[in-house]
C-alpha cells in the first residue's frame, strides 16, 4: 500500500525574545489510507503539526522537513498558488469551533457551495444539488431549510456538520481533524464523530485527528501518535494504548478520572522529567 | 445541618424561563454535583444562589439565612464562585497579589501579606508567582489563583462552575487533588456543576442531574459507581461517558 | 545597565512596582521596535524639546517687529524668512510649538477624563443612566466639531484659552463612545463577576477594575485624535477665533500668510510644514501604541 503521506523530520519553528523555539521538533511518521489519531495536551505541538502539512504556517513561523510528502507530490516545494489547487480539494481540514471557523456572514448553502465552486466549474444546478446532498450525508434533516440559515442560528453540533459538510464536498483524499468535537457537548460528540467515520470510510479517505482527549482518540482510531513537547514519544495501535511504553502516556492515561473511581488522590505527571522549556 | 437549600427555584432570563421547580438540600461539609448538558440550566442555579442571576422565584437557603436576589457583602464571606474560564476570571491588569489582595481590602481585612502568603501556599502556588500578571501564568495556575481567591474570605460554601473543563487533562488531576483536599482541610461544602461524570466519580458524594431546567434525578455517588442510574436520561448520560472512556 | 534590565524582565518580580515597570518596559520594547512609531515618539519629542527650550532655541524675538525687513525669503539670518511685519518667521514657529503643546495637552486633561468617566458609567450601569448620558453624548457628536467649536467661540470670545475649552468640549463625546463600548465589552468578564461577588461596590469596580482596562484604547484615541486637535485649533486660528495676535499660533501665521502666498509662499508654508509634521508624529505614535496596546491582539499587555 503507497503511503498517503510521509513525514520525515518535521520541525515547526517559531523566532521569540529569547531565541528561536522549536514547536515540533523532528517528528516522522507515515499515513495509509486509515484513521491516525495525534494525542497531546496544549503546546505539545499536534496543532502545528495538521497545520504544517497545508502549509498554514505563516512568517515568522518556519517549516523544515527531510521530507513532506502527498501522494508523490512534494509539499515543500509547492508554491502557494499551486498549494491552494491542494487544499480542500486533496486534502481538507475541520477545525474546532464552528462559531469561528464559518463565515457569519454567508449563508450555509452559500459556503458550502463555495467550497465546491472553489476547485471545479459547474453548473448553478449542479452545485445546488451536491451541496444539498452534502448536506443529507451530514444527517441534516430538512437541508433546503438550513441552507437558507446564517451559522449563528444553528446548534454547535450543526454548525460542525456543516464545517464537515463543506470540507468533504470537494472529495479530498485527506481530512484533518482538529479538534472536531471538543467544542460539542457530549452526546452530540457522538453523533459527529460517527459522521466523519462514515464519510471517512465511505470514500476510502484518510484521516489525522488531533485531539487532547486520550480516550476519544483511542475509541476511534487505527493509530495513535502521543506528542509531549514537539516530540512523538509514543506510537502504537488504538487497542495496544493500555500497553504503552512511555511514562508520559501512562501518566496521562493513569490521571484521567474514571467512572468508578476508587482512588483518594489522582497520580500527577512528574513534569520535571521532561520539561524542555 | 444544611448548608443550602432550594425550593422551588425557577430562575428565568427575560423572558426565557431557564429553570422549572429546581428542588435542592445539601448538607453541611457535603460535596455535590449538578450534572447535565449545556442548556441545561445548571451553570444559572449557580448564578442564582450567587446572585448574578437576579430574576427567580422560589426560595433559596445558605447556611440558614434565605439569600436576596442580588450581591451581598456579608454572603460574601460564606459563600464564595470558582469560574470556568482560568483566562477569563482573572483581571489581565491585575498581578496575583493585587487580585488576592482585593478581597481583604474590600472587607477591611488587615495582616495583608501573611494571610496572601498562606493562602497561596494552600493552594500550592510558589511565592515567586505573586507579582506575576495573569499571562504570565498557565492555565493550571490561574486556576489556582482563581480558587484561591475564593477562600481569601475563608468561606464555608464554595460553587465551582466546571473549575476543569477548559484544562488540559494532567492539570486536571492536579486541581482535582487540590481540591479534594482544600474541602478535607477547611471542611467545605461545594456545590460543582460539569458535565464529566469521572470528575463526579473522583470528587462528590452525591449528583444531581438536570436537564432542560429540571431535576431529572438526585442519586448517591456510589450509585453512580456501580452504573446504577434510574432514570433513563441519566442511564443514558452515564453510557455515553463510560464508551468515551473506554 | 544590563542588570537593570534583567531586574525588569524578571520573570517573577517580588514586588508590586517591579511588576509594573517590567510592564512598562516590555510595552515601551515592543513599541520600539514599530519603525514609524518610532519616528512619531522623535516627532513628538522634538516637539517637547523645542517647546522647552525655545527661547534658547530661536534666533530673533518672535515678537518684535522690524518694518524694514518684511517679507524677507529664507536666509542665512533668517532661517524661515520674514512675515509681513518683519518678525522672524522661525522664531514664531518655535515659539508657537509652546501654544500647540499647550493647547493638546490641555485638551487632553479636560476631555479624556471627563469622556473616560461618562462612558464607564453609562456603559456599566446602563438603563436610563446609560440612555440619559449617551443622549447627551449623540447631541454633541451629531454637530460637526469645528462648527461647534466656533460657536462656543464665539459665545465665550475669541481667545487661545476659550479655543482650548471649546475644542475640550467637543472632544469629549468621542472619548465617552469609546469608553463605553470598551465598558460593555468587559462588563460581563467573568474576572468582574468574580470581584462583584467578593462584596465590592459599583464604585470600587468601575474605578479599579473596568476603567483600567479602558485606559488602553483611550491612550491610542487621545494620541491620533491630537492631530485633529491641532487641525481645529490651527482653523480657529485661521478664522481669527483662536489665539489673538500677536501670539505666533501656527493656523494664524497661516491665515496672515495667505495674502502673500503666491509671492512670499514662506510666510505661510512654514508654519504649515510644522503643523503637519507635528499631526504626522503623532499619527503614527497613535498608531504604534494601537498595535502594542490593543487588547485584542493578546490580552498580553
Amino acid at each position: 500500500m503507497t503511503n498517503l503521506l510521509e513525514v520525515e523530520n518535521l520541525r515547526v519553528t517559531f523566532p521569540t525574545p529569547r531565541g528561536d523555539l522549536d514547536v515540533v521538533r523532528g517528528i516522522s511518521f507515515t499515513l495509509g489510507r486509515e484513521r491516525l489519531g495525534i494525542v497531546g495536551e496544549s503546546g505539545s505541538g499536534k496543532s502545528m503539526t495538521g497545520r504544517s502539512i497545508l502549509q498554514l504556517i505563516r512568517a515568522p513561523g518556519r517549516v523544515t522537513a527531510d521530507k513532506l510528502v502527498f501522494d508523490g507530490i512534494d509539499l515543500l516545494k509547492q508554491s502557494e498558488r499551486q498549494m491552494r489547487a491542494i487544499r480542500g480539494a486533496r486534502i481538507s481540514m475541520v477545525m474546532q469551533d464552528p462559531k469561528f471557523s464559518l463565515n457569519p456572514v454567508m449563508t450555509i448553502g452559500e459556503q458550502i457551495a463555495e467550497a465546491l465552486l472553489t476547485h471545479q466549474k459547474l453548473p448553478r444546478r449542479e452545485v445546488n444539488a451536491r451541496m444539498l446532498a452534502m448536506l443529507e450525508s451530514v444527517r441534516i434533516a430538512d437541508p433546503e431549510r438550513v441552507a437558507k440559515l446564517y451559522p449563528h442560528e444553528v446548534s454547535g453540533g450543526m454548525g460542525q456538520r456543516v464545517m464537515i459538510a463543506m470540507m468533504l464536498i470537494p472529495e479530498p483524499d485527506l481530512l484533518i481533524a482538529d479538534e472536531p468535537t471538543s467544542a460539542l457537548d457530549v452526546s452530540v460528540q457522538a453523533q459527529v464523530l460517527d459522521i466523519i467515520d462514515e464519510l471517512v470510510k465511505r470514500k476510502g479517505m484518510g484521516l489525522i485527528f488531533i485531539s487532547h482527549d486520550l480516550n476519544l482518540v483511542s475509541s476511534y482510531c487505527d493509530r495513535i501518535l502521543v506528542m509531549n513537547t514537539g516530540e512523538v514519544v509514543e506510537e502504537c495501535k488504538a487497542g495496544e494504548l493500555m500497553a504503552a511504553k512511555h511514562p508520559y502516556t501512562r501518566g496521562l492515561i493513569a490521571s484521567i478520572p474514571r467512572l468508578d473511581e476508587t482512588r483518594d488522590e489522582l497520580p500527577v505527571l512528574d513534569r520535571s522529567a521532561w520539561a524542555k522549556s | 445541618m444544611t448548608a443550602l437549600s432550594l425550593k422551588n427555584l425557577d430562575i428565568s432570563y427575560g423572558d426565557v424561563q431557564i429553570t422549572h421547580d429546581v428542588n435542592l438540600d445539601i448538607a453541611d461539609g457535603e460535596s455535590f454535583a449538578l450534572v447535565g448538558e449545556s442548556g441545561s440550566g445548571k451553570s444559572t442555579v449557580l448564578k442564582a444562589i450567587a446572585g448574578l442571576a437576579p430574576e427567580w422565584s422560589g426560595e433559596i437557603t445558605v447556611l440558614g439565612s434565605p439569600r436576596g436576589h442580588g450581591i451581598d457583602r456579608a454572603f460574601s464571606r460564606q459563600c464564595q464562585m470558582v469560574f470556568q474560564d482560568p483566562y477569563g476570571s482573572l483581571h489581565p491588569r491585575k498581578t496575583v497579589d493585587a487580585t488576592l489582595g482585593e478581597a481583604l481590602t474590600i472587607h477591611g481585612i488587615g495582616d495583608r501579606n501573611a494571610r496572601i502568603e498562606e493562602v497561596m501556599t494552600s493552594v500550592g502556588l510558589d511565592r515567586k508567582f505573586r507579582f506575576r500578571f495573569p499571562h504570565q501564568l498557565s492555565g493550571g495556575q490561574r486556576q489556582r489563583v482563581a480558587i484561591a481567591r475564593a477562600l481569601m474570605l475563608k468561606p464555608k460554601v464554595l460553587l465551582l462552575d466546571e473549575p476543569t473543563s477548559a484544562l488540559d487533562v494532567s492539570v486536571q488531576a492536579e486541581i482535582l487533588n487540590l481540591l479534594k483536599r482544600l474541602r478535607r482541610e477547611q471542611n467545605l461544602t461545594f456545590l460543582m456543576v460539569t458535565h464529566n461524570l469521572a470528575v463526579v466519580s473522583f470528587l462528590c458524594d452525591r449528583l444531581a442531574v438536570m436537564r432542560q431546567g429540571r431535576i431529572v434525578e438526585v442519586a448517591d455517588v456510589a450509585d453512580l459507581k456501580r452504573g446504577d442510574l434510574k432514570e433513563a436520561y441519566s442511564r443514558e448520560l452515564m453510557q455515553i461517558s463510560a464508551a468515551h472512556a473506554n | 545597565m544590563t542588570t537593570f534590565r534583567d531586574w525588569l524582565i524578571d520573570d517573577s518580580p517580588s514586588s508590586p512596582m517591579q511588576a509594573r515597570l517590567g510592564r512598562f518596559y516590555r510595552i515601551f520594547g515592543a513599541l520600539m521596535r514599530n519603525p514609524l512609531a518610532v519616528v512619531g515618539g522623535v516627532i513628538i519629542l522634538v516637539l517637547v524639546l523645542t517647546a522647552l527650550f525655545a527661547p534658547w532655541l530661536a534666533t530673533h524675538d518672535p515678537l518684535r517687529q522690524s518694518l524694514g525687513e518684511r517679507l524677507l525669503p529664507p536666509s542665512a539670518a533668517h532661517w524661515m524668512g520674514t512675515d509681513e511685519l518683519g518678525r522672524d518667521i522661525w522664531s514664531r514657529v518655535v515659539y508657537g510649538s509652546r501654544i500647540t503643546l499647550a493647547i493638546v495637552t490641555l485638551v487632553a486633561v479636560l476631555a479624556a477624563p471627563a469622556g473616560l468617566v461618562i462612558g464607564v458609567a453609562a456603559g456599566y450601569f446602563g438603563g436610563w443612566v446609560d440612555r440619559i448620558l449617551m443622549g447627551i453624548t449623540d447631541v454633541f457628536l451629531s454637530l460637526p466639531k469645528l462648527i461647534l467649536a466656533l460657536a462656543f467661540v464665539a459665545a465665550l470670545g475669541p481667545g487661545i484659552e476659550n479655543a482650548i475649552i471649546a475644542i475640550a468640549i467637543t472632544s469629549w463625546p468621542g472619548y465617552a463612545r469609546v469608553a463605553r463600548a470598551e465598558t460593555l465589552t468587559f462588563k460581563n468578564s467573568e474576572f468582574i463577576s468574580a470581584v462583584r461577588l467578593l462584596g465590592a461596590s459599583s464604585l470600587r469596580v468601575n474605578l479599579g477594575h473596568v476603567l483600567p482596562l479602558c485606559t488602553s484604547s483611550m491612550i491610542v484615541r487621545v494620541t491620533l485624535d491630537m492631530a485633529g486637535i491641532i487641525l481645529t485649533a490651527a482653523g480657529l486660528g485661521f478664522i481669527g477665533l483662536g489665539a489673538q495676535p500677536p501670539l505666533p499660533e501656527w493656523g494664524a501665521m497661516i491665515s496672515r500668510g495667505r495674502s502673500f502666498i503666491l509671492d512670499q509662499w514662506w510666510v505661510a508654508t512654514m508654519p504649515g510644514f510644522a503643523i503637519i509634521l507635528v499631526s504626522l508624529g503623532f499619527c503614527f505614535l497613535g498608531d504604534g501604541l494601537r498595535d502594542v496596546l490593543d487588547p485584542k491582539s493578546g490580552e498580553q499587555r
